[in-house]
């Protein structure tokens, strides 16, 4: 057991592992580590971020879906005066318009019955100096009683 | 006389199975010369397996390192990201300089002394019968139960301590740590004396505590190999399969096996213990006083 060169020697080849570790071992491997934390890390960090934008877009969310409630509600509200409003203006003029046809149905009806009437007046006096004619026919000349006929049935 | 000369072989053999084993190959034993200065005495199985340890460590970490992805690992990258993350901590705990070198450093110190101390687990007799076949003679496989590779390493680490000293204190920084700590100016060469003991006392305390936990830890898994060693060679006329034999063969079998699993805790520890003290002390050397 005795010191000797081997000492130097073993100095050597141990200089030599720790130049070869830090040249080609060490900075390779803890690149490749500090890279992944910082992969994990960033990835970390978005899925937080997301998480908050989540969080916030749900908030988002319920504020546009209370508007359009609100909207929803105003145009229902709306809508529903409008219906009512022209339903109540359907019927005023449907009411107009009932009054309009009663009242010419009415005249009509009217027309009608002064014509009826007058036509009846013209064929009464019509069958009235029929029958007188025949009545009359041998005694009376048609020509000279017409008038007095006429006025007969004018007065009727 | 015969019986004579067989107890006298028992002893005999053990002694000389224990100072084989405790012989390195070195230039002297393998060329079956003397030296004329024994300085030049290379051990060379020391070296050999160092040398090789220290590949498998560098190659297989290259291996990883070549492929290292930030991606997700494979189980080797893993393995290795692992240990340097566990070394990356320790330097982070105790060293706070900034210093590319201390990190790999201390992880070529732990790989390489955990693999060296591992030799200590392969069976005492396994590598150096093998060797035995191709004609070495001489084979101590546990490089760290070798002086020289220990100090080899406490040495550089001590290097390194006064190359940070003088580089961040500068010269005269250094120098007045050398000789005006503890006891100011009037005490220069006390105090030179105190901090000489103090420094040395770094490196050869590193070394010693590796190369004894490991030389110790061989010598008894030599003894432990010795009971089925002796007990056949006294009953190496009679048959091998007698009760003493026997008994010898599960004793050592238990011991060798309680052994074994002890020792993978100080192989372990003396290879931590070596990396956190060489952080420690570079620490140390990089602090202002």
């Amino acid at each position: 057991m005795s010191i000797n060169v081997t000492l130097f020697a073993q100095m050597l080849v141990f200089g030599l592992l720790v130049w070869f570790t830090m040249t080609f071992v060490w900075p390779l491997i803890r690149g490749a580590m500090e890279e992944r934390e910082k992969t994990i890390a960033d990835g970390l960090a978005a899925a937080e971020k997301g998480q908050g934008d989540l969080k916030q877009a749900g908030v988002e969310a319920g504020k546009i879906i209370e508007e359009a409630r609100d909207q929803a509600r105003a145009v229902l509200s709306k809508a529903n005066a409008r219906a009512n409003d022209i339903v109540e203006e359907a019927r005023s003029e449907g009411e107009v318009e009932k009054r309009k046809r009663l009242d010419s149905a009415q005249s009509e009806l009217e027309v009608e019955i002064n014509r009826a009437r007058d036509e009846l007046r013209q064929q009464v006096a019509t069958i009235a100096i029929v029958g007188a004619e025949k009545i009359l026919l041998r005694e009376i000349d048609e020509v000279a009683h017409r008038a007095f006929l006429d006025q007969l049935a004018a007065d009727l | 006389m015969e019986d004579a000369h067989e107890v006298n072989e028992g002893p005999a053999s053990a002694t000389d199975y224990i100072v084989h084993h405790l012989t390195n190959l070195d230039t002297e034993h393998a060329l079956h010369t003397g030296l004329a200065n024994p300085f030049w005495n290379l051990h060379w199985d020391s070296i050999f397996f160092a040398v090789t340890l220290g590949i498998i460590f560098v190659g297989t970490f290259y291996l990883a390192a070549r492929k290292a992805t930030s991606g997700v690992p494979g189980a080797w990258q893993n393995f290795v990201e692992l240990i340097v993350e566990f070394v990356d901590t320790q330097v982070k705990d105790s060293f706070h300089g900034s210093s590319k070198v201390i990190a790999p450093l201390a992880l070529t110190i732990f790989c390489w002394i955990f693999l060296m101390n591992f030799m200590d687990l392969v069976p005492v007799d396994l590598l150096p019968a093998l060797g035995l076949l191709v004609g070495i003679e001489y084979m101590k496989v546990v490089p760290t139960t070798d002086l020289n590779i220990a100090f080899g390493m406490s040495i550089t680490v001590f290097l390194l301590m006064i190359f940070y000293s003088i580089k961040i204190k500068g010269v005269g920084g250094f120098a007045k740590e050398l000789f005006l700590h503890p006891f100011g100016k009037w005490m220069m060469p006390f105090n030179f004396l105190l901090k000489l003991v103090e420094e040395l006392a770094k490196p050869v305390s590193l070394a010693l505590r590796l190369f004894g936990n490991l030389y110790a830890g061989e010598l008894i898994f030599i003894l432990i190999a010795l009971f089925t060693l002796s007990a056949g060679a006294h009953s190496l006329g009679e048959n091998l399969t007698s009760v003493g034999t026997i008994t010898a063969f599960i004793i050592q079998v238990i011991l060798g096996l309680a052994w074994a699993i002890f020792h993978i805790l100080i192989i372990t520890l003396q290879a931590f213990i070596f990396m956190m003290l060489t952080i420690v002390y570079l620490s140390m050397a990089h602090e202002e006083h």
